[in-house]
Protein backbone atom coordinates (compact mmCIF):
# COMPACT_ATOMS: atom_id res chain seq x y z
CA UNK A 1 0.00 0.00 0.00
CA UNK A 2 1.32 3.36 -0.97
CA UNK A 3 -0.75 5.30 1.45
CA UNK A 4 -2.25 4.31 4.75
CA UNK A 5 -5.59 6.07 4.56
CA UNK A 6 -8.51 3.94 5.56
CA UNK A 7 -10.82 3.13 2.65
CA UNK A 8 -13.91 5.28 2.32
CA UNK A 9 -16.82 3.67 4.14
CA UNK A 10 -20.21 3.69 2.40
CA UNK A 11 -21.64 6.43 4.61
CA UNK A 12 -18.58 8.65 4.57
CA UNK A 13 -20.14 10.82 1.88
CA UNK A 14 -18.04 13.74 3.00
CA UNK A 15 -14.86 11.96 1.97
CA UNK A 16 -16.01 11.49 -1.59
CA UNK A 17 -14.38 13.82 -4.03
CA UNK A 18 -17.51 15.06 -5.80
CA UNK A 19 -19.19 15.74 -2.47
CA UNK A 20 -16.15 17.68 -1.27
CA UNK A 21 -15.99 19.71 -4.45
CA UNK A 22 -19.71 20.42 -4.17
CA UNK A 23 -19.36 21.71 -0.62
CA UNK A 24 -16.22 23.62 -1.59
CA UNK A 25 -17.94 25.29 -4.52
CA UNK A 26 -20.95 26.18 -2.40
CA UNK A 27 -18.73 27.76 0.23
CA UNK A 28 -16.90 29.60 -2.55
CA UNK A 29 -20.24 30.85 -3.85
CA UNK A 30 -21.23 32.02 -0.37
CA UNK A 31 -17.94 33.58 0.64
CA UNK A 32 -16.16 34.78 -2.52
CA UNK A 33 -18.31 37.91 -2.97
CA UNK A 34 -17.85 38.90 0.68
CA UNK A 35 -14.12 38.24 0.71
CA UNK A 36 -13.56 40.13 -2.52
CA UNK A 37 -15.57 43.04 -1.13
CA UNK A 38 -13.48 43.07 2.03
CA UNK A 39 -10.15 42.80 0.19
CA UNK A 40 -11.00 45.57 -2.23
CA UNK A 41 -12.02 47.91 0.55
CA UNK A 42 -8.23 48.30 1.02
CA UNK A 43 -7.61 48.89 -2.66
CA UNK A 44 -6.14 52.21 -3.69
CA UNK A 45 -8.38 52.68 -6.69
CA UNK A 46 -11.82 54.09 -7.43
CA UNK A 47 -12.61 51.26 -9.80
CA UNK A 48 -13.03 48.00 -8.07
CA UNK A 49 -11.31 45.34 -10.11
CA UNK A 50 -7.59 45.92 -10.35
CA UNK A 51 -5.39 45.88 -7.29
CA UNK A 52 -3.51 49.19 -7.09
CA UNK A 53 -1.98 48.94 -3.65
CA UNK A 54 -2.96 48.97 -0.02
CA UNK A 55 -4.71 51.94 1.48
CA UNK A 56 -6.85 52.80 4.46
CA UNK A 57 -8.12 56.01 2.93
CA UNK A 58 -11.63 54.70 2.32
CA UNK A 59 -11.88 53.75 5.97
CA UNK A 60 -10.80 57.25 6.86
CA UNK A 61 -13.38 58.63 4.45
CA UNK A 62 -16.11 56.36 5.79
CA UNK A 63 -15.30 57.31 9.36
CA UNK A 64 -15.33 60.99 8.44
CA UNK A 65 -18.60 60.66 6.61
CA UNK A 66 -20.83 62.03 9.35
CA UNK A 67 -24.09 60.74 7.97
CA UNK A 68 -22.66 57.23 7.59
CA UNK A 69 -21.32 57.21 11.14
CA UNK A 70 -24.60 58.60 12.41
CA UNK A 71 -26.46 55.85 10.56
CA UNK A 72 -24.22 53.21 12.11
CA UNK A 73 -24.72 54.67 15.60
CA UNK A 74 -28.48 54.75 14.99
CA UNK A 75 -28.45 51.12 13.88
CA UNK A 76 -26.50 49.96 16.89
CA UNK A 77 -28.72 51.98 19.26
CA UNK A 78 -31.89 50.56 17.74
CA UNK A 79 -30.49 47.03 17.80
CA UNK A 80 -29.50 47.35 21.47
CA UNK A 81 -32.86 48.78 22.57
CA UNK A 82 -34.83 46.32 20.45
CA UNK A 83 -32.79 43.40 21.82
CA UNK A 84 -33.39 44.36 25.46
CA UNK A 85 -37.14 44.81 25.05
CA UNK A 86 -37.52 41.74 22.81
CA UNK A 87 -35.65 39.64 25.33
CA UNK A 88 -38.01 40.64 28.15
CA UNK A 89 -41.23 40.34 26.16
CA UNK A 90 -40.11 37.20 24.35
CA UNK A 91 -39.09 35.42 27.55
CA UNK A 92 -42.34 36.39 29.26
CA UNK A 93 -44.36 35.15 26.30
CA UNK A 94 -42.44 31.87 26.28
CA UNK A 95 -43.03 31.32 29.99
CA UNK A 96 -46.72 32.21 29.68
CA UNK A 97 -47.29 29.75 26.82
CA UNK A 98 -45.18 27.02 28.37
CA UNK A 99 -46.68 27.20 31.80
CA UNK A 100 -50.33 28.14 31.65
CA UNK A 101 -53.57 26.92 30.19
CA UNK A 102 -55.77 29.90 29.42
CA UNK A 103 -58.66 30.88 27.16
CA UNK A 104 -57.72 31.88 23.58
CA UNK A 105 -54.26 30.40 24.03
CA UNK A 106 -54.26 29.07 20.45
CA UNK A 107 -55.17 32.51 19.18
CA UNK A 108 -52.35 34.19 21.13
CA UNK A 109 -49.88 31.54 20.00
CA UNK A 110 -50.95 31.81 16.37
CA UNK A 111 -50.87 35.61 16.36
CA UNK A 112 -47.43 35.60 17.90
CA UNK A 113 -46.02 33.47 15.10
CA UNK A 114 -47.47 35.82 12.47
CA UNK A 115 -44.75 38.51 12.60
CA UNK A 116 -42.32 35.73 11.60
CA UNK A 117 -44.43 34.59 8.66
CA UNK A 118 -45.90 37.82 7.31
CA UNK A 119 -43.67 39.16 4.52
CA UNK A 120 -41.43 42.01 5.57
CA UNK A 121 -42.91 44.28 2.97
CA UNK A 122 -46.42 43.86 4.44
CA UNK A 123 -45.17 44.52 7.95
CA UNK A 124 -43.28 47.58 6.72
CA UNK A 125 -46.37 48.92 5.01
CA UNK A 126 -48.46 48.26 8.13
CA UNK A 127 -46.06 50.29 10.28
CA UNK A 128 -45.94 53.09 7.72
CA UNK A 129 -49.74 53.39 7.81
CA UNK A 130 -49.95 52.88 11.57
CA UNK A 131 -47.43 55.56 12.49
CA UNK A 132 -49.00 57.97 10.00
CA UNK A 133 -52.47 57.25 11.35
CA UNK A 134 -51.60 57.74 15.02
CA UNK A 135 -49.52 60.82 14.18
CA UNK A 136 -46.43 59.42 15.85
CA UNK A 137 -44.20 62.43 16.65
CA UNK A 138 -41.19 62.59 14.34
CA UNK A 139 -39.35 65.61 15.73
CA UNK A 140 -38.29 64.13 19.05
CA UNK A 141 -34.68 64.50 20.23
CA UNK A 142 -32.28 61.57 19.77
CA UNK A 143 -32.70 58.71 20.68
CA UNK A 144 -36.47 59.12 21.03
CA UNK A 145 -36.75 59.86 17.32
CA UNK A 146 -35.74 56.25 16.76
CA UNK A 147 -38.75 54.99 18.72
CA UNK A 148 -40.92 54.17 15.70
CA UNK A 149 -38.18 52.03 14.11
CA UNK A 150 -37.36 50.41 17.46
CA UNK A 151 -41.01 49.51 18.06
CA UNK A 152 -41.23 47.95 14.60
CA UNK A 153 -38.06 45.96 15.24
CA UNK A 154 -39.27 44.69 18.61
CA UNK A 155 -42.45 43.43 16.95
CA UNK A 156 -40.58 41.14 14.56
CA UNK A 157 -37.75 40.23 16.98
CA UNK A 158 -39.57 39.13 20.11
CA UNK A 159 -41.42 36.16 18.54
CA UNK A 160 -38.02 34.73 17.58
CA UNK A 161 -36.78 35.15 21.15
CA UNK A 162 -39.98 33.50 22.43
CA UNK A 163 -39.44 30.57 20.06
CA UNK A 164 -35.85 29.98 21.17
CA UNK A 165 -36.67 30.33 24.88
CA UNK A 166 -39.69 28.04 24.62
CA UNK A 167 -37.60 25.33 22.99
CA UNK A 168 -35.23 25.55 25.93
CA UNK A 169 -38.05 25.52 28.49
CA UNK A 170 -39.22 22.15 27.16
CA UNK A 171 -36.20 20.57 28.85
CA UNK A 172 -36.88 22.21 32.20
CA UNK A 173 -37.78 19.92 35.06
CA UNK A 174 -40.74 21.51 36.79
CA UNK A 175 -40.02 19.52 39.93
CA UNK A 176 -36.93 21.66 40.50
CA UNK A 177 -39.12 24.72 40.72
CA UNK A 178 -41.61 22.96 42.97
CA UNK A 179 -38.78 21.83 45.23
CA UNK A 180 -37.58 25.44 45.48
CA UNK A 181 -41.07 26.56 46.45
CA UNK A 182 -41.44 23.73 48.97
CA UNK A 183 -38.23 24.90 50.54
CA UNK A 184 -39.73 28.33 51.02
CA UNK A 185 -38.83 30.27 47.87
CA UNK A 186 -41.40 32.80 46.71
CA UNK A 187 -42.75 32.69 43.17
CA UNK A 188 -40.31 35.41 42.17
CA UNK A 189 -37.31 33.77 43.86
CA UNK A 190 -38.10 30.46 42.19
CA UNK A 191 -38.26 32.25 38.84
CA UNK A 192 -35.04 34.16 39.40
CA UNK A 193 -32.92 31.41 40.96
CA UNK A 194 -34.21 28.27 39.26
CA UNK A 195 -35.95 29.01 35.99
CA UNK A 196 -33.81 31.92 34.83
CA UNK A 197 -30.47 30.08 35.12
CA UNK A 198 -31.96 27.22 33.12
CA UNK A 199 -33.03 29.42 30.21
CA UNK A 200 -29.88 31.58 30.21
CA UNK A 201 -28.34 29.91 27.10
CA UNK A 202 -31.58 30.48 25.22
CA UNK A 203 -31.58 34.11 26.34
CA UNK A 204 -28.05 34.56 25.01
CA UNK A 205 -29.00 32.90 21.71
CA UNK A 206 -32.22 34.90 21.51
CA UNK A 207 -30.44 38.16 22.22
CA UNK A 208 -27.93 37.45 19.51
CA UNK A 209 -30.67 36.56 17.07
CA UNK A 210 -32.65 39.70 17.89
CA UNK A 211 -29.58 41.90 17.61
CA UNK A 212 -28.60 40.56 14.20
CA UNK A 213 -32.19 40.61 12.91
CA UNK A 214 -32.52 44.23 13.95
CA UNK A 215 -29.13 45.24 12.57
CA UNK A 216 -29.92 43.42 9.33
CA UNK A 217 -33.35 44.78 8.67
CA UNK A 218 -33.76 46.99 5.67
CA UNK A 219 -37.31 46.70 4.36
CA UNK A 220 -39.27 47.43 7.53
CA UNK A 221 -36.88 50.23 8.51
CA UNK A 222 -37.14 51.70 5.01
CA UNK A 223 -40.85 52.24 5.62
CA UNK A 224 -40.58 53.55 9.18
CA UNK A 225 -37.53 55.78 8.93
CA UNK A 226 -37.75 59.49 8.31
CA UNK A 227 -35.16 61.84 6.83
CA UNK A 228 -33.49 62.26 10.23
CA UNK A 229 -33.60 58.63 11.26
CA UNK A 230 -31.40 56.85 8.75
CA UNK A 231 -30.07 53.46 9.76
CA UNK A 232 -26.98 51.82 8.38
CA UNK A 233 -28.72 49.52 5.86
CA UNK A 234 -30.92 52.39 4.64
CA UNK A 235 -27.83 54.57 4.20
CA UNK A 236 -25.92 51.85 2.36
CA UNK A 237 -28.97 51.31 0.18
CA UNK A 238 -29.02 54.91 -0.93
CA UNK A 239 -25.25 54.86 -1.48
CA UNK A 240 -25.54 51.70 -3.59
CA UNK A 241 -28.47 53.12 -5.52
CA UNK A 242 -26.94 56.41 -6.41
CA UNK A 243 -23.20 55.97 -6.47
CA UNK A 244 -21.20 52.90 -5.66
CA UNK A 245 -18.21 54.26 -3.80
CA UNK A 246 -15.38 52.34 -2.17
CA UNK A 247 -16.56 53.91 1.07
CA UNK A 248 -19.45 51.46 1.01
CA UNK A 249 -16.92 48.62 0.83
CA UNK A 250 -15.10 49.98 3.85
CA UNK A 251 -18.28 50.51 5.85
CA UNK A 252 -19.56 47.06 4.88
CA UNK A 253 -16.29 45.47 5.94
CA UNK A 254 -16.65 47.07 9.35
CA UNK A 255 -20.13 45.64 9.72
CA UNK A 256 -19.09 42.18 8.49
CA UNK A 257 -16.28 42.15 11.03
CA UNK A 258 -18.76 43.19 13.70
CA UNK A 259 -20.95 40.20 12.75
CA UNK A 260 -17.97 37.85 12.88
CA UNK A 261 -16.93 39.21 16.28
CA UNK A 262 -20.48 38.77 17.62
CA UNK A 263 -20.53 35.23 16.30
CA UNK A 264 -17.26 34.43 18.01
CA UNK A 265 -18.47 35.91 21.29
CA UNK A 266 -21.45 33.60 20.97
CA UNK A 267 -19.07 30.72 20.26
CA UNK A 268 -17.07 31.48 23.36
CA UNK A 269 -20.25 31.56 25.42
CA UNK A 270 -21.96 28.53 24.00
CA UNK A 271 -19.56 26.49 21.92
CA UNK A 272 -20.00 25.74 18.22
CA UNK A 273 -22.55 23.06 18.97
CA UNK A 274 -24.74 25.33 21.04
CA UNK A 275 -24.86 27.87 18.25
CA UNK A 276 -25.65 25.24 15.66
CA UNK A 277 -28.56 24.01 17.74
CA UNK A 278 -30.26 27.37 17.99
CA UNK A 279 -31.08 27.35 14.30
CA UNK B 1 -39.86 16.27 31.32
CA UNK B 2 -42.19 19.15 32.02
CA UNK B 3 -45.36 18.39 33.89
CA UNK B 4 -48.95 19.36 33.15
CA UNK B 5 -49.97 22.90 32.33
CA UNK B 6 -51.31 25.03 35.11
CA UNK B 7 -54.68 26.62 34.84
CA UNK B 8 -54.35 30.41 34.73
CA UNK B 9 -56.99 30.82 37.45
CA UNK B 10 -54.87 28.97 39.98
CA UNK B 11 -52.15 31.61 39.81
CA UNK B 12 -53.75 34.76 38.55
CA UNK B 13 -50.96 37.05 39.70
CA UNK B 14 -48.08 35.19 38.07
CA UNK B 15 -50.17 34.66 34.96
CA UNK B 16 -50.91 38.36 34.65
CA UNK B 17 -47.26 39.17 35.25
CA UNK B 18 -46.05 37.07 32.32
CA UNK B 19 -48.90 37.46 29.85
CA UNK B 20 -49.68 41.17 29.96
CA UNK B 21 -46.66 42.64 28.22
CA UNK B 22 -46.53 40.25 25.22
CA UNK B 23 -50.28 40.38 24.57
CA UNK B 24 -50.37 44.13 24.95
CA UNK B 25 -47.44 44.56 22.56
CA UNK B 26 -48.92 42.20 19.99
CA UNK B 27 -52.31 43.87 20.10
CA UNK B 28 -51.03 47.42 19.90
CA UNK B 29 -48.04 47.07 17.57
CA UNK B 30 -48.98 44.15 15.39
CA UNK B 31 -52.71 43.46 15.30
CA UNK B 32 -53.69 47.14 15.22
CA UNK B 33 -51.35 48.08 12.32
CA UNK B 34 -52.39 45.00 10.35
CA UNK B 35 -56.07 45.76 11.00
CA UNK B 36 -55.62 49.30 9.70
CA UNK B 37 -54.01 47.96 6.50
CA UNK B 38 -56.90 45.52 6.13
CA UNK B 39 -59.45 48.34 6.51
CA UNK B 40 -57.54 50.56 4.07
CA UNK B 41 -57.71 47.83 1.47
CA UNK B 42 -61.47 48.50 1.35
CA UNK B 43 -60.99 52.23 1.04
CA UNK B 44 -60.35 54.86 -1.58
CA UNK B 45 -58.36 58.07 -1.87
CA UNK B 46 -60.66 60.92 -0.85
CA UNK B 47 -58.05 63.67 -0.86
CA UNK B 48 -54.31 64.16 -1.06
CA UNK B 49 -53.74 62.78 2.45
CA UNK B 50 -57.15 61.43 3.24
CA UNK B 51 -58.40 57.90 2.83
CA UNK B 52 -62.04 57.09 3.11
CA UNK B 53 -62.90 53.55 4.13
CA UNK B 54 -65.99 53.05 2.02
CA UNK B 55 -66.14 49.27 1.89
CA UNK B 56 -65.39 49.26 -1.81
CA UNK B 57 -63.96 46.18 -3.48
CA UNK B 58 -62.43 48.20 -6.32
CA UNK B 59 -58.88 47.66 -5.07
CA UNK B 60 -59.29 43.90 -5.17
CA UNK B 61 -60.99 44.14 -8.56
CA UNK B 62 -58.04 46.12 -9.86
CA UNK B 63 -55.67 43.47 -8.49
CA UNK B 64 -57.30 40.90 -10.78
CA UNK B 65 -56.20 42.88 -13.86
CA UNK B 66 -53.80 40.83 -15.95
CA UNK B 67 -50.89 43.18 -15.21
CA UNK B 68 -51.04 42.40 -11.50
CA UNK B 69 -52.00 38.75 -11.88
CA UNK B 70 -48.99 38.27 -14.14
CA UNK B 71 -46.70 39.90 -11.59
CA UNK B 72 -48.07 37.60 -8.90
CA UNK B 73 -47.52 34.58 -11.14
CA UNK B 74 -44.07 35.74 -12.05
CA UNK B 75 -43.11 36.30 -8.41
CA UNK B 76 -44.31 32.83 -7.66
CA UNK B 77 -42.34 31.34 -10.56
CA UNK B 78 -39.16 33.17 -9.52
CA UNK B 79 -39.60 32.09 -5.87
CA UNK B 80 -40.28 28.48 -6.92
CA UNK B 81 -37.22 28.38 -9.19
CA UNK B 82 -35.10 29.89 -6.40
CA UNK B 83 -36.37 27.26 -3.97
CA UNK B 84 -35.70 24.43 -6.42
CA UNK B 85 -32.14 25.64 -7.05
CA UNK B 86 -31.54 26.02 -3.31
CA UNK B 87 -32.79 22.47 -2.80
CA UNK B 88 -30.55 21.06 -5.53
CA UNK B 89 -27.49 22.93 -4.28
CA UNK B 90 -28.31 22.55 -0.60
CA UNK B 91 -29.17 18.86 -0.36
CA UNK B 92 -25.68 17.49 -1.04
CA UNK B 93 -24.25 20.15 1.28
CA UNK B 94 -26.63 19.08 4.06
CA UNK B 95 -25.72 15.43 3.39
CA UNK B 96 -22.03 16.25 3.55
CA UNK B 97 -22.45 18.07 6.86
CA UNK B 98 -24.52 15.22 8.33
CA UNK B 99 -21.98 12.57 7.44
CA UNK B 100 -18.89 14.65 8.14
CA UNK B 101 -16.49 13.70 10.92
CA UNK B 102 -17.87 14.99 14.26
CA UNK B 103 -15.04 17.45 14.69
CA UNK B 104 -15.74 19.04 11.32
CA UNK B 105 -19.52 19.18 11.54
CA UNK B 106 -19.95 22.28 13.73
CA UNK B 107 -17.48 24.25 11.63
CA UNK B 108 -19.24 23.36 8.39
CA UNK B 109 -22.51 24.41 9.99
CA UNK B 110 -20.93 27.64 11.12
CA UNK B 111 -19.71 28.14 7.55
CA UNK B 112 -23.30 27.98 6.36
CA UNK B 113 -24.63 30.17 9.16
CA UNK B 114 -22.13 33.00 9.07
CA UNK B 115 -23.45 34.41 5.76
CA UNK B 116 -26.96 34.01 7.14
CA UNK B 117 -26.02 36.39 9.93
CA UNK B 118 -24.28 38.85 7.64
CA UNK B 119 -26.27 41.85 6.58
CA UNK B 120 -28.55 41.07 3.64
CA UNK B 121 -27.90 44.38 1.93
CA UNK B 122 -24.14 43.95 2.18
CA UNK B 123 -24.36 40.45 0.74
CA UNK B 124 -26.49 41.68 -2.14
CA UNK B 125 -24.11 44.55 -2.75
CA UNK B 126 -21.10 42.21 -2.67
CA UNK B 127 -22.72 39.96 -5.26
CA UNK B 128 -23.58 42.97 -7.42
CA UNK B 129 -19.97 44.16 -7.35
CA UNK B 130 -18.89 40.72 -8.53
CA UNK B 131 -21.44 40.64 -11.33
CA UNK B 132 -20.96 44.16 -12.70
CA UNK B 133 -19.63 44.70 -16.19
CA UNK B 134 -16.17 45.25 -14.67
CA UNK B 135 -16.61 42.53 -12.06
CA UNK B 136 -14.82 39.24 -11.68
CA UNK B 137 -17.62 37.17 -13.14
CA UNK B 138 -17.26 39.02 -16.41
CA UNK B 139 -13.50 38.64 -16.22
CA UNK B 140 -13.92 34.90 -15.73
CA UNK B 141 -16.30 34.63 -18.66
CA UNK B 142 -13.89 36.72 -20.73
CA UNK B 143 -11.10 34.30 -19.85
CA UNK B 144 -13.22 31.34 -20.95
CA UNK B 145 -14.09 33.15 -24.17
CA UNK B 146 -10.43 33.81 -24.94
CA UNK B 147 -9.61 30.20 -24.14
CA UNK B 148 -12.27 29.06 -26.60
CA UNK B 149 -10.91 31.48 -29.17
CA UNK B 150 -7.39 30.12 -28.67
CA UNK B 151 -8.65 26.54 -29.06
CA UNK B 152 -10.26 27.52 -32.34
CA UNK B 153 -6.99 28.94 -33.66
CA UNK B 154 -5.24 25.70 -32.68
CA UNK B 155 -7.56 23.61 -34.81
CA UNK B 156 -7.10 26.10 -37.63
CA UNK B 157 -10.35 28.02 -37.34
CA UNK B 158 -10.84 31.77 -37.22
CA UNK B 159 -10.44 33.21 -33.68
CA UNK B 160 -13.58 34.55 -32.04
CA UNK B 161 -14.24 38.25 -31.90
CA UNK B 162 -12.81 40.12 -28.94
CA UNK B 163 -14.75 39.63 -25.69
CA UNK B 164 -17.23 42.34 -24.84
CA UNK B 165 -18.41 42.36 -21.23
CA UNK B 166 -21.98 41.15 -20.90
CA UNK B 167 -24.63 42.69 -18.73
CA UNK B 168 -25.13 40.10 -16.00
CA UNK B 169 -27.02 42.41 -13.70
CA UNK B 170 -30.46 43.99 -14.04
CA UNK B 171 -32.28 41.00 -15.49
CA UNK B 172 -34.25 37.97 -14.30
CA UNK B 173 -31.14 35.79 -14.16
CA UNK B 174 -29.54 38.19 -11.68
CA UNK B 175 -32.67 38.18 -9.51
CA UNK B 176 -32.76 34.37 -9.30
CA UNK B 177 -29.03 34.14 -8.64
CA UNK B 178 -29.28 36.85 -5.97
CA UNK B 179 -32.23 35.12 -4.30
CA UNK B 180 -30.42 31.76 -4.32
CA UNK B 181 -27.34 33.41 -2.84
CA UNK B 182 -29.34 34.98 -0.05
CA UNK B 183 -31.63 32.04 0.75
CA UNK B 184 -29.29 29.07 0.48
CA UNK B 185 -28.54 28.93 4.24
CA UNK B 186 -32.31 28.94 4.94
CA UNK B 187 -32.58 25.69 2.98
CA UNK B 188 -29.47 23.91 4.26
CA UNK B 189 -30.20 24.28 7.99
CA UNK B 190 -33.63 22.51 8.11
CA UNK B 191 -32.36 19.85 5.68
CA UNK B 192 -29.43 19.23 7.96
CA UNK B 193 -31.56 18.92 11.07
CA UNK B 194 -33.83 16.38 9.33
CA UNK B 195 -30.93 14.34 7.95
CA UNK B 196 -29.21 14.41 11.31
CA UNK B 197 -32.18 12.66 12.94
CA UNK B 198 -32.31 10.01 10.24
CA UNK B 199 -31.57 6.45 11.31
CA UNK B 200 -28.34 5.57 9.52
CA UNK B 201 -28.83 1.84 9.87
CA UNK B 202 -31.65 2.13 7.32
CA UNK B 203 -29.22 3.50 4.74
CA UNK B 204 -26.70 0.83 5.61
CA UNK B 205 -29.37 -1.87 5.31
CA UNK B 206 -30.40 -0.58 1.90
CA UNK B 207 -26.78 -0.55 0.70
CA UNK B 208 -26.15 -4.01 2.17
CA UNK B 209 -29.21 -5.40 0.44
CA UNK B 210 -27.80 -4.38 -2.89
CA UNK B 211 -29.42 -1.04 -3.68
CA UNK B 212 -27.02 1.46 -5.23
CA UNK B 213 -26.27 4.86 -3.75
CA UNK B 214 -28.69 6.59 -6.09
CA UNK B 215 -31.54 4.17 -5.41
CA UNK B 216 -30.89 4.35 -1.67
CA UNK B 217 -30.90 8.12 -1.88
CA UNK B 218 -34.19 8.30 -3.79
CA UNK B 219 -36.03 5.55 -1.90
CA UNK B 220 -34.65 5.84 1.63
CA UNK B 221 -33.01 9.19 2.27
CA UNK B 222 -35.45 11.47 0.45
CA UNK B 223 -38.67 9.96 1.91
CA UNK B 224 -37.21 9.94 5.42
CA UNK B 225 -35.97 13.51 5.09
CA UNK B 226 -39.32 14.66 3.67
CA UNK B 227 -40.31 16.76 6.71
CA UNK B 228 -36.99 18.59 6.48
CA UNK B 229 -37.41 19.09 2.75
CA UNK B 230 -40.89 20.52 3.24
CA UNK B 231 -39.65 22.78 6.05
CA UNK B 232 -36.72 23.95 3.92
CA UNK B 233 -38.97 24.60 0.94
CA UNK B 234 -41.41 26.65 3.02
CA UNK B 235 -38.69 28.58 4.78
CA UNK B 236 -37.14 29.48 1.42
CA UNK B 237 -40.27 29.94 -0.68
CA UNK B 238 -42.08 32.31 1.69
CA UNK B 239 -39.38 34.99 2.03
CA UNK B 240 -38.42 34.59 -1.63
CA UNK B 241 -42.02 35.26 -2.67
CA UNK B 242 -42.06 38.49 -0.68
CA UNK B 243 -38.52 39.53 -1.61
CA UNK B 244 -38.07 43.24 -2.12
CA UNK B 245 -34.40 44.11 -1.99
CA UNK B 246 -32.97 41.62 -4.50
CA UNK B 247 -35.36 42.39 -7.40
CA UNK B 248 -35.11 46.08 -6.58
CA UNK B 249 -31.32 46.24 -6.72
CA UNK B 250 -30.45 43.41 -9.10
CA UNK B 251 -33.49 43.25 -11.35
CA UNK B 252 -34.29 45.17 -14.49
CA UNK B 253 -37.51 46.93 -15.39
CA UNK B 254 -39.15 43.62 -16.28
CA UNK B 255 -38.07 41.71 -13.18
CA UNK B 256 -40.18 43.51 -10.62
CA UNK B 257 -41.78 41.22 -8.08
CA UNK B 258 -44.93 41.75 -6.08
CA UNK B 259 -43.14 43.43 -3.17
CA UNK B 260 -41.75 46.08 -5.53
CA UNK B 261 -45.24 46.79 -6.84
CA UNK B 262 -46.54 47.14 -3.28
CA UNK B 263 -43.69 49.49 -2.41
CA UNK B 264 -44.48 51.65 -5.42
CA UNK B 265 -48.08 52.13 -4.26
CA UNK B 266 -46.81 53.59 -1.01
CA UNK B 267 -43.96 55.71 -2.29
CA UNK B 268 -44.25 56.91 -5.88
CA UNK B 269 -47.78 56.00 -6.97
CA UNK B 270 -49.22 57.06 -3.60
CA UNK B 271 -52.20 54.74 -3.83
CA UNK B 272 -52.29 53.37 -0.30
CA UNK B 273 -55.63 51.53 -0.52
CA UNK B 274 -54.49 49.56 -3.57
CA UNK B 275 -51.13 48.84 -1.94
CA UNK B 276 -52.98 47.65 1.16
CA UNK B 277 -55.09 45.28 -0.95
CA UNK B 278 -51.99 43.87 -2.68
CA UNK B 279 -50.31 43.40 0.72
CA UNK B 280 -53.21 41.39 1.99
CA UNK B 281 -53.36 39.31 -1.18
CA UNK B 282 -49.69 38.46 -0.62
CA UNK B 283 -50.45 37.53 3.00
CA UNK B 284 -53.36 35.34 1.87
CA UNK B 285 -51.03 33.61 -0.60
CA UNK B 286 -48.68 32.81 2.30
CA UNK B 287 -51.57 31.44 4.34
CA UNK B 288 -52.60 29.17 1.49
CA UNK B 289 -49.03 27.83 1.22
CA UNK B 290 -48.88 27.20 4.96
CA UNK B 291 -52.31 25.55 4.93
CA UNK B 292 -51.09 23.19 2.18
CA UNK B 293 -48.08 22.31 4.26
CA UNK B 294 -50.04 21.59 7.43
CA UNK B 295 -52.60 19.53 5.47
CA UNK B 296 -49.73 17.50 4.11
CA UNK B 297 -48.19 17.15 7.57
CA UNK B 298 -51.52 15.91 8.97
CA UNK B 299 -51.85 13.36 6.17
CA UNK B 300 -48.38 12.06 6.92
CA UNK B 301 -49.26 11.77 10.61
CA UNK B 302 -52.40 9.80 9.83
CA UNK B 303 -50.67 7.45 7.44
Amino acid sequence: MMFNRTPIAPLEYTRKLWMRSWVGLTMLFLYAPLIILMVFSFNDSKRNVVWKGFTLKYYEKALHNDSLVEALVNSLTIATLATIVSLVIGALAAVALWRFRFPFKGLVEGTMSLPIIVPEICLGVAFLIFFAKVDWPTDLPWPLNLSAITIAHITFCFPFVAMVVRARLASFNKEEEEAAKDLGATEWQAFRDVLLPHIRPALVAGALLAFTLSLDDFVITFFTSGPDTITFPVKVYSMVRFSVTPEVNAASTILILLTVILTFIALKLQGVKGIAETH
Amino acid sequence: MSGALQDWKSQKKSFAAVVTAPVFWLALFFVAPMAIVWLYSFGQNAGPADIEISGTLDNYKRATEWLYVSIFLKSFAVAALTTLLCLIIGFPVAMAITFAAPKWRPWLLLGIMLPFWTNLLIRTYALMALMGTNGYMNKGLGGLWEGASWLRTIVGMQPLEAWTPVQLLYNNFAVVLGLVYVHLPFMVLPLYSALDRLDRSLIEASLDLGAGHFKTFMQIVVPLAAPGIVAGVMITLIPALGAYLTPDLMGGTDSQMIANVIERQFKRANDWPFGAALSFLLIYAMFILIAFQSMRANKVKEA
